[in-house]
């Protein structure tokens, strides 16, 4: 079953990640680096992604007309998604052990790929 | 269902006998409804579907008991009638056809598939008031229009709740599964949790007699019942269930002859079930041997020392103390140390169980009793108009109709 696994984090999550020094930095990349490594298999495509304020939305409107191009993410306010992961697991408690495993922190949605039957 | 049929008999013996079958009727529905919705569940994979199959069961049986009387083997009957019903219901769907040839006659070995049941309700990607709603409605049998005036709420919230539920066991791949060694511990205490929201509930807002309400003190007690059956080593089980008989037991002194709420301290302990509380008491000591202690057990525990004081005053302070302290390293909560707070006033005295109980005041002012207990300890103190004002602030912050009559009465 296929699930994405949302990295997201809020302003704390990401106050505390810029105070890491180099060396919590470091090791903070590594930990992660040995997750992606642990999971290979049941991962396909994962990106992190460029902070929030380098985002551009192109809102359509409920009425129709044109749909109209914003600066900025579409969720506004303090949280955020930093990078994403598509898993193939058997299951939700599968998914939720990787999800609780995460190095990095903050919240992690997951959330059922819809499958075309 | 159970509870809502009545026969009209001058000489009152068809009532009787009609009461008679209820009451065995509704014995065989509760203890067969989790055993088939569990195996339904299984073979269909299908919340739905199983439930509608076992309703329909359930449904025909009620109607045909009370005239060909309950069968021999009353199980299999529905088993029977319930396979017979899952086959015409699902008959244009062949996956379901092809999987219900594969559900036996009545399997003995269903224990499991209760279980099952009982954690994937109450499974933790599903919102904590959806696994009551979907435990009270697969594993108790209870119908949305008991369910929902159990809580107060209308039909069309549950119904809603209880297919947004389904909905995402099956969308969000929750597996039908009961959980592994590494995870039982914490999957275990969320269905605890549900067993012991759904007693508070019942326990809470059973305000005088309203024989149209589910008593959900019962369901609650028999959840951990058959739980202490299917897990009889998981010490924190047995610690529920000797908590909820041991409340239970002596329920029929809450209430005064008025409907109103009478303190533990008044309660006519004539009234209480001696033979119950000495039966749950026991459980407690058989959890405890068990040497895995826990917050069921040692609130148990604590129950146990009030309900086996013959009087008021012979209740064993210093232990409900020592109790409290334990408890407070399991469950760190404020609450929790207000409790201990009225221990501690009756071992060392008010004057410093009050310090404790103001240290409390900014987690706790938004909180009845914690002003109710401030104003219990004022009164104690002599400080009367102190002890009003903290009442009045109770007042405000129950809309529970004994407790609120039990501090109106104080103000007067």
């Amino acid at each position: 079953m296929k699930f994405v696994l949302l990295f997201c984090g809020n302003d704390e999550d990401a106050a505390a990640f810029a105070a890491l020094s180099e060396a919590e930095l470091a090791e903070r990349y590594q930990e992660v680096g040995a997750w992606f490594a642990r999971h290979r298999a049941s991962i396909g495509g994962t990106n992190q992604l460029q902070a929030p304020d380098t985002a551009t939305c192109v809102r359509f409107g409920t009425v129709g007309g044109p749909a109209v191009v914003t600066d900025g993410p579409f969720m506004e306010g303090k949280e955020q998604i930093g990078g994403y992961a598509e898993i193939d697991v058997a299951d939700l408690d599968e998914a939720l052990e990787m999800a609780r495993t995460w190095p990095g922190r903050g919240t992690v949605e997951i959330r059922p790929v819809m499958s075309m039957r | 269902m159970a509870g809502t049929r009545h026969r009209g008999d001058p000489t009152g013996h068809v009532d009787a006998v009609a009461a008679a079958t209820e009451t065995a009727v509704a014995a065989v529905f509760r203890a067969e409804t989790a055993r088939l919705t569990a195996a339904l569940v299984r073979v269909l994979g299908d919340f739905a579907v199983a439930e509608e199959v076992v309703q329909d069961a359930l449904l025909v049986a009620w109607e045909r008991w009370p005239v060909d009387g309950v069968p021999d083997n009353p199980a299999g009957w529905l088993w029977t009638v319930a396979r017979r019903r899952a086959v015409d219901l699902t008959r244009r769907n062949a996956r379901y056809t092809e999987k219900l040839a594969l559900l036996v006659a009545s399997p003995a070995d269903a224990d499991d598939d209760r279980l099952t049941l009982l954690f994937t309700c109450c499974h933790p990607a599903l919102a904590h008031e959806a696994q009551v709603a979907l435990t009270l409605r697969t594993v108790c049998g209870l119908t949305t229009a008991q369910i929902a005036s159990a809580f107060l709420v209308s039909e069309s919230a549950i119904v809603q709740r209880l297919t947004r539920a389904r909905r995402k066991i099956a969308t969000a791949g929750i597996p039908y599964r009961a959980p592994d060694v590494d995870h039982l511990a914490e999957r275990l205490a969320a269905v605890l949790s549900v067993v012991y929201l759904t007693f508070n509930e019942g326990y809470l807002t059973s305000v005088g007699d309203d024989p149209q309400r589910r008593d959900l003190t019962d369901d609650a007690e028999w959840l951990a019942a058959m739980l202490a059956d299917l897990m009889p080593t998981e010490p924190e089980v047995l610690g529920l269930l000797a908590l909820i008989r041991l409340h239970r037991a002596r329920v029929r002194s809450r209430f005064d002859a008025r409907g109103r709420l009478v303190l533990l301290a008044d309660q006519d302990r004539s009234q209480w079930d001696r033979p119950a509380i000495t039966a749950a008491a026991d459980l407690v000591v058989r959890a405890s041997r068990m040497r895995r202690p826990g917050p069921y057990q040692i609130q148990a525990a604590i129950v146990a020392c009030h309900a086996e004081a013959t009087t008021w005053a012979d209740t064993d302070w210093p232990q409900i103390l020592l109790l409290y302290d334990a408890l407070a390293t399991h469950l760190p909560t404020p609450v929790v140390r207000l409790h201990r707070a009225i221990a501690l006033a009756h071992v060392v005295g008010p004057a410093a169980a009050l310090t404790e109980v103001d240290g409390l005041a900014a987690a706790l002012h938004g909180f009845h009793l914690f002003h109710a207990t401030r104003a219990q300890l004022l009164r104690e103190l002599g400080r009367a108009a102190d002890a009003r004002r903290a009442d009045a602030d109770a007042l405000g912050l129950t809309g529970n109709p004994a407790e609120r009559a039990l501090l109106e009465q104080r103000l007067a």
